[in-house]
């Protein structure tokens, strides 16, 4: 990275699910508190906080959290980049501290969203109303449903698609074993939202969303939040032996949007900025895709994980399906991914997924993953993607 | 005043009904919606562009749960129309994964959609398979 280094000092997250008994400021207060005392530092030494969070992106969680934990006057950047919001929180802290305005920042995303149920796609007008054309398409009735689908499953059940329409070898069974194996996964984290194991076959025969997506294919909505305390090296050599022990380098922080091409704007296109983020990040971190131990990407239906092997370049371009029947992504494969269960199991709660990503690449950094360490753990990489569309990328490796 | 009126403006009903696209002048790059400038240079001058009704499946999904009420299931699917995509449902086709197949081809078709209080008829599109 230009400049010096930077580190993750401290980081945390709340066990995904549901909360009832607790709002979205228990839920940072615990992710928040959880990082610094993580990091063995205070509120009060942060220069800046940037605070992540979707459903509630205009109530001004950052403040509202520092009123519970420690109003200390410093810069809040309240962000919101859909299902990269959290990326972008460390993203900013990370800036921040480039920039030379702060050598300690914290990031927190924060998100409750259990039973929400469908995320966007809208309902219809009442029949008999005049039709009258309106918007950017002079469209005289709602377009769900009518012209294609707005509802994430849809599209991206697309994505998947468009990958087995161009390189081939995609099918049904294929796309529920890789939700398989997240569940699977997922098994062994204390923290996941769902920790069943569910076999293709009970995958493939549970509630059919949208084609080839059923329901355990899809990421699922719950609580949750997560967050990290993002040091310069010059501060992280101030600190004790044993806060530097922890420490885990950020290698590589890159976030891109997409670049114009042919049919983006028909359907998103989640491949080009991906892959701009990856080779962005593998320069700056001076590491390959060989180099990985192991990777968290953005799985919010199982159509998306098997493109993005291909997008972070896990395997040659139009190699996916291949990949992913080696058994290379699986926990005991060459490339494990997802093991801490990923968006179909883990949970996705928007804004806390790109930093609770982190999390666990630190966690098996540090040798702290209990029961599902991938040992010998050296170098991780972290995805996000949120729709629109905002690619996050992070590499993070142990501490030398 | 009774009549027709497209789903949206981009379906041109006469003579024959047909996707127009907003070309740029510069770099013919192509879109569907009102446009302030173009996404890809940046130019703001636009031509009509119409658009090939015969088409390729490239991508598609069978929407099983939606919004309230959205019939399903339907087919939401990517078309390539000779190099310029459209968004659009598959229509007079079985909704299963026996029937839809990707490369598929396809064509453009019309509908009714509802007539509204003063008796116009909105016409809505999709593309079903060519040659059954």
């Amino acid at each position: 990275m230009a400049g010096e280094d930077l580190w993750i000092l401290g980081i945390s997250m709340t066990k995904f699910g549901k909360h009832p008994d607790k709002d979205t400021l228990d839920l940072a207060t615990e992710a928040a508190l959880g990082a610094l005392g993580d990091g063995g530092v205070e509120m009060r030494q942060m220069q800046v906080l940037a605070s992540g969070n979707l459903m509630a992106a205009a109530a001004g969680i950052g403040q509202q959290l520092q009123k519970q934990i420690g109003q200390t006057g410093i810069p809040v950047y309240n962000v919101t980049n859909a299902c990269a919001t959290g990326a972008t929180a460390v993203r900013v802290v990370a800036m921040a501290i480039k920039a030379g305005e702060a050598d300690m920042g914290l990031a927190v995303g924060v998100e409750k969203l259990a039973g929400a149920g469908l995320l966007a796609g809208g309902a219809r007008k009442q029949d008999g109303e005049a039709w009258t054309p309106s918007g950017r398409y002079g469209a005289v009735a709602a377009l769900d449903g009518r012209v294609g689908t707005e509802t994430m499953p849809g599209v991206f059940a697309q994505v998947g698609m468009e990958y087995g329409h161009r390189y081939g070898g995609t099918s049904f069974e294929l796309f529920a074993k890789i939700s398989e194996k997240n569940h699977g996964h997922s098994t062994l984290n204390p923290k996941a939202a769902y920790t069943k194991a569910m076999s293709a076959e009970q995958i493939m025969g549970d509630i059919m969303i949208a084609y080839p997506n059923t329901r355990p294919m899809c990421s699922a909505n719950c609580d949750g939040a997560a967050a990290a305390v993002v040091v310069s090296d010059a501060a992280l050599k101030r600190l004790s032996p044993e806060q530097r022990r922890r420490a885990v380098k950020i290698s590589a922080s890159i976030l891109t949007t997409d670049p114009w091409e042919e049919a983006c704007q028909i359907l998103p296109d989640v491949n080009t900025l991906t892959r701009n983020a990856a080779k962005q990040a593998y320069e700056q971190a001076g590491v390959g895709p060989e180099d990985l131990d192991l990777v968290e990407l953005h799985d919010c239906f199982a159509t998306a994980e098997l493109v993005h092997y291909d997008n972070l370049m896990l395997c040659e371009q139009g190699g996916a399906v291949d990949f992913f029947n080696s058994g290379a992504p699986f926990r005991d494969g060459s490339m494990p991914v997802n093991v801490s269960g990923g968006l179909e199991s883990k949970g996705h709660p928007i804004a806390a997924t790109g930093i609770a990503n982190l999390y666990e690449l630190a966690t098996h950094l540090r040798g702290e993953a209990g029961d599902r360490q991938i040992e010998g753990a050296r170098v991780g990489l972290a995805h996000v993607i949120g729709l629109g569309s905002a690619c996050g990328v992070h590499i993070l490796e142990k501490a030398a | 005043m009774s009549g027709t009126i497209p789903l949206v403006d981009y379906l041109v009903l006469d003579p024959e009904p047909h996707l127009v696209a907003n070309e740029c002048t510069n770099c013919k790059a192509k879109f569907f919606d009102r446009r302030n400038a173009c996404a890809s240079c940046g130019h703001t001058d636009f031509d009509k562009a119409t658009v090939p009704t015969n088409g390729e499946v490239r991508a598609f999904t069978i929407v099983s749960f939606a919004a309230p009420g959205i019939p399903v299931p339907f087919v939401a699917a990517v078309v390539d129309c000779e190099g310029t995509s459209v968004r659009a449902n598959l229509i007079n086709v079985e909704p299963d994964a026996e029937h839809v197949q990707l490369g598929m081809k396809v064509h453009l078709a019309t509908y009714p959609m509802g007539t509204d209080d003063e008796g116009t008829e909105a016409i809505a599109f999709g593309f079903e398979p060519l040659g059954g």
